[in-house]
């Protein structure tokens, strides 16, 4: 099923930088990914890592003092770089929508719910009756299974539960159809039990409307029910892609072993969770090679000198790491 | 409805104590204080049992709590303020003298908030959405200069630049019309605006800095709706809380400014009362004031209540 539909959104060599008084930080150093259509793509990494910083730049929202000063995205085969601020504001909540990670903040608490959505739905659809505007939101509402949606419309973000926000997000995300909705961590601001029911949401509205998915997470266990295929992030690179089932089988990269280490398994016995040890560096400092050299336990001289490029070591399962020489399997190192 | 009604008897009730708290501690000073306000009135050739009689008529001989009690009385079941014991006014009564000043203070405190508010709030938006550039720079210094100078200096440099060297405006008094007032308007005004100014500038950037305004941006709508619809909104939210303190502010600051512009308003009078040591004006004066500082509160919790769904009257 790998590039079995088309590609939706194609980034290439994206580079998204930091210009603050003590240096330059880059963020994203040389992006490459494709999402294509229909699919749920999970992009997995620790904090800082860049996985939030690649939504706000697939949107052009890098916020100051950030810059995108690399690459190209296209979407649908339209270079989104060459969009002036006006037209990337029809792209925006029409064809490319975002969900945030705390519902709680990402409400304007003055306004009510049916405003806010009515706003968006007027915004992208040129919708003003009155009438008809309020029949579109109670729909948006509707498909995220909210029962009373005529006396939500009238509530404010502060009398909703946090269930209840994100539900709301992702109305407000989906009810201009997108083609692909980018979700920035949606259930982590959640109870455990709350998260299931809007992950679950979050894969039958994407596939009721045929659209495609990013799903944004430091929670691999999110990914696999969620995905189709995941992107695994390390200080501002993709270090690992592949199909959902193959990553978990068949790990890689010294980090993506790493870190399905560190996953506690049902019905294993473990008396200590393994960690991957050391921290990120310091993305103030360019470094030549490859970024996991410090903390990866098969190292060599050449991972300090040059960075790795990406190898499709099976179909569709391509990695960054000197361990997988351009057209060669698992060299024992 | 009924509960906004309930909630302003209930605030009101609240305000007694407050109002009460504030008369005794000016009595205490004032009694303290020590001046004798029957030899300021009396005929320089009274004798010592004349002026004791007088002091023994108008009750100044009295112990503390018992003049302070019968002031409560008086208050409390006449509802009168007493007379006035000062040269001049003498026992015309408290009550009419405030009511003839009221109108000017009023006045002049309207127009000093409007100028407050309609220069403070544009500017600390503009300065916010130019953060740390020169302009939004020129705008911090304005409003540091602003704040920092004394009421009275900056009239009296008013004064200097529009009234005393180019004649654009009267230099005080109310003898001509409108335009008497300008000045000590602008006084009053323009400290309030500097704050007013930081205060918008504050919290504006404080909600752009906000999840929602980033998300109202990745839903494409307008930058323009994004600020001044949605921004705006929750950043006057802070700035409409201190329109009760800021009403405070311009009481005070009216007993200055009227001083300085010889603006006949209740400022004055308490100025000239406490020169003439008349006790029952300066305490009826200062009680209205409070009453200012009272509702001034009031007004601003329910205008929140209004612009905030979140607060609830109770």
């Amino acid at each position: 099923m790998i590039a079995a539909g088309k590609p939706l959104l194609e980034i290439r060599g994206l580079r998204t930088q930091f210009f603050l008084h003590e240096g330059t930080v880059t963020a994203l150093d040389g992006i490459d990914l494709t999402i294509y259509e229909n699919e749920s793509l999970g992009i997995v990494g620790e904090t800082g890592c860049g996985k939030s910083m690649t939504a706000f730049s697939v949107l052009r929202l890098v916020p100051h003092p950030g810059k995108i000063t690399d690459g190209s995205i296209k979407f649908k085969g339209l270079e989104l770089m060459n969009l002036t601020e006006e037209q990337m504001r029809g792209i925006r909540g029409r064809r490319i929508s975002m969900i945030f990670q705390d519902p709680s903040s990402s409400l304007d608490p003055v306004f009510n719910i049916g405003s806010q959505l009515g706003e968006v739905i007027s915004l992208h659809q040129n919708i003003y009756d009155k009438d008809a505007l309020k029949k579109k939101t109670i729909e948006a509402l509707k498909l995220v299974r909210i029962a009373a949606p005529e006396s939500v419309l009238r509530q404010y973000p502060h009398e909703l539960s946090g269930g209840m926000k994100q539900r709301i997000m992702i109305a407000l995300a989906l009810s201009c159809n997108p083609s692909l909705l980018i979700a920035d961590e949606p259930t982590t601001a959640l109870d455990v039990t709350i998260q299931a029911q809007i992950l679950n949401l979050l894969k039958e509205v994407i596939r009721e409307a045929g659209s495609s998915m990013i799903l944004i997470t430091h929670n691999l266990g999110v990914v696999a029910e969620t995905c189709d295929r995941v992107c695994i992030m390390y200080a501002g690179r993709i270090v690992e892609i592949a199909e959902t089932f193959e990553l978990f089988g068949n790990p890689l990269h010294p980090y993506a072993k790493g870190l399905l280490m560190a996953f506690p398994k049902l019905g294993e016995q473990k008396e200590e969770l393994a960690v991957v040890r050391g921290t990120v560096p310091n993305l103030m400092e360019p470094f030549p090679g490859c970024p996991f050299v410090d903390r990866c336990d098969y190292a060599t001289n050449v991972c300090e000198r040059v960075r790795p490029t990406m190898v499709e070591v099976e179909p569709g399962h391509m990695v960054a790491c000197h361990l997988y020489p351009k057209g060669g399997g698992w060299q024992d190192g | 409805m009924a509960d906004l009604l309930s909630y302003i008897v209930r605030k009101l009730l609240l305000a007694i104590p407050v109002i009460l708290l504030a008369t005794l501690i000016v009595f205490l000073i004032l009694y303290l204080y020590g001046a004798d306000p029957i030899t300021a009135v009396a005929p320089p050739h009274a004798s010592a049992e004349d002026l004791e009689a007088l002091r023994d008529k108008y009750g100044f001989d009295e112990p503390f709590p018992i003049q302070y009690g019968k002031f409560l009385k008086r208050l409390v079941f006449d509802q009168d303020l007493g007379t006035s014991v000062a040269r001049g006014t003498l026992n015309t009564d408290v009550s009419y003298l405030i009511e003839q000043k009221l109108p000017k203070t009023l006045q002049l405190m309207a127009i000093g908030l409007t100028i407050s508010y309609s220069i403070g709030i544009p500017l600390g938006i503009y300065a916010a959405l130019r953060q740390d550039t020169l302009k939004d720079r020129g705008v911090m210094v304005f409003t540091l200069v602003g704040y920092a100078m004394p009421s009275f200096w900056l009239g009296i440099l008013l004064m200097m630049a529009l009234a005393v060297y180019t004649n654009i405006l009267p230099i005080g008094g109310t003898v001509g019309g409108l335009e008497n007032i300008i000045l000590p308007a602008l006084t009053l005004g323009l400290g309030n605006a500097a704050l007013t100014t930081r205060m918008m500038r504050s919290s504006m950037l404080e909600v752009k800095r906000q999840d929602y305004i980033t998300q109202l941006r990745s839903r494409g709508l307008p930058e323009r709706e994004v600020i001044f619809k949605h921004a705006l909104r929750n950043a006057l939210l802070p700035v409409i809380t201190v329109i009760g303190l800021d009403i405070g502010w311009f009481v005070a600051g009216a007993v200055v400014v009227e001083t300085v512009f010889s603006w006949p308003g209740i400022g004055m009078l308490v100025i000239n009362s406490i020169a003439n040591a008349d006790f029952p004006t300066v305490q009826g004066c200062i009680l209205v004031l409070a009453l200012f500082v009272v509702l001034g509160n009031l007004v601003a919790d329910i205008l929140y209540a209004f612009v905030d769904p979140r607060v609830r009257l109770g």
